[in-house]
């Protein structure tokens, strides 16, 4: 359960959210879940709340919350939603994983 | 939190003291006319939205502070629509307002809006106009719930930093085929209506729906936004007979009265245009009794001093009769006058019109060449009756012509435009009258039917206020044109038919041969004419000769009378010479007397002499 040859890298993730709803804290928790399953250690959680920060969103071009963006490594990955499935958020973010 | 409780307070009174005025007013008409409208529809304000004709349907604009769907097909102009409502607020009703994209980019409909010379890019340099590009990204990924609070918050960010007043959501749909099923759909569209109604924002929704217009309410899939809105327009873009037509129609608009009619609309150069006719009651056409000559002198006189300036003039006839000389030969005067002319042929090139006049002694190139005169070819062009009318209403605008020639005018209900035609044809005349506009239109009739029918295929006939009819006359293997006026408004006519002849030195009218219930022209009317003309010369000499008769008679009579005077002076000196003859003798008869006596000695001749 460790991924492919990518040890050194960090992972930084940036979560938007909207207020204090059942979405933004299912986002929060279902992301810090994967994260500390799959890239333990080697990843940043920056947490946006739109609500209170709404020209980040704007910047950003958050449409829907909640929204996950993946800046680096490269290429950005974006997925929206409350991140419920493990594999296919880990997918669309270009994780690769050796033993699912 | 006291401090705000007050500040709350505060302008909760100022706002009843603005509204105070309008409301006393409320309750007068409540209680002075009761129940007889609902009490919104006097005050609700309206958002005007710069499409000319559409704020008259809608009695104002669309409603302010609420929302309106659009609905419409591919191509139907919603976009359009919607990016003109925003930038008529921008620009000259000092509102602000934001476009968010779900569909095109932002670029794209800068660009695509550049032809109608809206100038995006100044308003948005100024704050005006905000674009948001929300196109979902093609590589998004979804997994599990969400919802708009993300765009919700940054529009509140930038609704607050350049104060908007007017937004469009342009092609929702697109964004809410992301989410899973129905309800989510349906909580969404109602939070963000909630959203924009606590704001206060007049907004514009549009959403794509199936063509029909009859399946867009309920069958489709955000038919219940329909009935959310406060106001609803239907947008159409169908093909009839090859040709577009374009309608649009308010479908609902809570609290106000609306034209609930379909209406047709064009996109122009300045942006959509929606044809209304104007509404009932007003009378705002200028009136005037000056007269315009018609180019013809004889028809002039035949309608006692020309037609009057602003009137709609409808010249009909079949084929060949004449009708573009006519109108020619008017546009010839108008301009010879020194006014703006405009000379739309669907017939033919501007070109070819002006030789084929010139033969008959129009002369018009001098005119095409000063520039008084505007020659408009309009035979390539293709497309519905409406969008001929925008057209010729730029073209006149743009040459600020006083008089228009429409050659002919029946094209307008070509192929595809049966429907259409009859009120585009009389929001031209209406658009004429209001501008006072002179126009004359020619109006092809068809072979086969009879004037006594229609008139011509528009039906027009019935609002045109001078109808000159042109025919033929089929005598002695010959076509003679006729003229005559059916009609003329507001002035005496002749009601006889004149011959209406051609040559090179110009159009002229004549008398056709009326004598003994009989209508003679051309031919039969020339062999009529000189026969009645030999007729008359026999006539005069007999006359003549009679004269000299009399003459003659009467000069040999006095010639008797002379000579009858002369005889009877010679009496009288005959006479006179017998009376003193007669003297003489007797005075010679006493002088021998005498002398006798002398002779003789007598002594009473002593006596006597003594």
């Amino acid at each position: 359960m460790k991924p492919q040859g990518k040890k050194n890298v960090t992972f930084k993730f940036t979560l938007y959210i909207a207020g204090d709803t059942v979405n933004s804290w299912q986002a929060v928790s279902n992301l810090t879940s994967i994260c500390k399953i799959h890239l333990p250690d080697h990843y940043e959680i920056e947490l946006v709340d739109v609500l209170r920060n709404p020209k980040r969103a704007l910047k950003d071009r958050i449409l829907m919350t909640p929204t996950l963006i993946k800046f680096s490594p490269t290429p950005v990955g974006r997925v929206i939603g409350t991140l419920n499935q493990a594999l296919p958020v880990l997918q669309a973010l270009g994780i690769g994983i050796s033993n699912p | 939190m006291i401090g705000t409780g007050t500040g709350i307070l505060g302008a909760k009174f100022l706002d009843r003291t603005a509204l105070g005025k309008n409301r006393q007013n409320m309750h007068a008409k409540r209680n002075g006319a009761k129940s007889l409208r609902p009490l919104v529809a006097a005050v609700r304000d309206k958002a005007q939205t710069g499409v000319a004709g559409l704020d008259e349907i809608t009695c104002g604009g669309l409603p302010s502070g609420r929302t309106t769907l659009l609905v419409g097909g591919p191509g139907s102009g919603k976009t359009i629509l919607a990016l003109q409502f925003l930038v008529h607020g921008a620009r000259d009703s000092r509102e602000p307002g934001i476009f968010v994209a779900f569909e095109e980019t932002s670029k794209r409909i800068a660009d695509n809006a550049e032809g109608f010379g809206w100038k995006l890019a100044e308003l948005r340099r100024k704050k005006k106009l905000f674009f948001m590009d929300a196109q979902p990204m093609p590589d998004l990924i979804q997994m599990g719930n969400f919802d708009l609070g993300g765009m919700l918050a940054a529009l509140d960010a930038q609704i607050e930093e350049m104060g908007a007043r007017r937004i469009v959501f342009d092609a929702l749909d697109i964004v809410l085929e992301l989410m899973p099923d129905m309800a989510v759909k349906r909580r969404e569209v109602y939070k963000l209506h909630e959203w924009l109604l606590a704001r206060k924002l007049t907004a514009v929704i549009t959403s794509k729906a199936s063509g029909d217009e009859n399946l867009s309410i309920g069958q489709d899939s955000f038919g219940f936004m329909q009935f959310m809105v406060d106001c609803a327009v239907v947008l159409n873009h169908n093909v009839v007979k090859g040709v577009s037509q374009r309608n649009l129609r308010v479908q609902k608009y809570r609290g106000t009265s609306f034209d609930e009619n379909q209406s047709p609309f064009v996109i122009g150069k300045g942006g959509m245009e929606v044809g209304v006719a104007r509404t009932i009651g007003r009378v705002d056409a200028k009136v005037t009794d000056e007269r315009v000559s018609s180019g013809v002198e004889r028809l002039d006189t035949m309608l006692s001093g020309g037609y009057y300036r602003g009137a709609c003039v409808l010249i009909t006839g079949y084929p060949g009769t004449a009708k573009t000389t006519l109108s020619g030969s008017f546009a010839e005067a108008a301009c010879g006058r020194g006014e703006r002319t405009m000379f739309v042929s669907f017939d033919s090139d501007g070109s070819e019109v002006i030789r084929n006049l010139g033969s008959v002694g129009i002369r018009l190139d001098r005119y095409a060449k000063n520039g008084a005169l505007c020659m408009i070819s309009a035979r390539t062009i293709s497309g519905s009756a409406e969008t001929f009318l925008v057209r010729i209403k730029r073209l006149a605008k743009e040459h600020k012509a006083r008089c228009v020639v429409i050659d002919p005018v029946s094209t307008l209900s070509q192929s595809g435009n049966e429907l259409t035609a009859h009120g585009v044809a009389e929001r031209l005349f209406d658009w004429s009258k209001c501008d006072g506009i002179t126009l004359v239109c020619t109006s092809l009739l068809d072979e086969a039917s009879s004037e006594s029918v229609s008139g011509s295929s528009l039906q027009i006939s019935k609002i045109a206020d001078t109808w000159i009819h042109l025919n033929y006359l089929m005598q002695a293997g010959e076509r003679n044109r006729g003229i005559s006026i059916i009609k003329s408004r507001g002035t005496s006519h002749s009601n006889q038919m004149r011959e209406l002849i051609l040559s090179s030195r110009g159009v002229t009218l004549t008398d056709a041969y009326t004598a003994g219930g009989e209508v003679l022209m051309g031919a039969l009317r020339w062999q009529r004419e000189s026969a009645d003309r030999a007729a008359k010369e026999i006539g005069e000499v007999a006359g003549n000769l009679k004269r000299v008769k009399l003459a003659a008679e009467e000069a040999e009579l006095e010639v008797r009378v002379k000579s009858l005077q002369v005889e009877l002076a010679a009496k009288q000196v005959e006479k006179e010479l017998l009376v003193r003859t007669t003297e003489n003798v007797e005075g010679e008869l006493s002088q021998d007397r005498t002398r006798m006596r002398q002779m003789r000695g007598s002594d009473a001749m002593k006596e006597g002499r003594q």
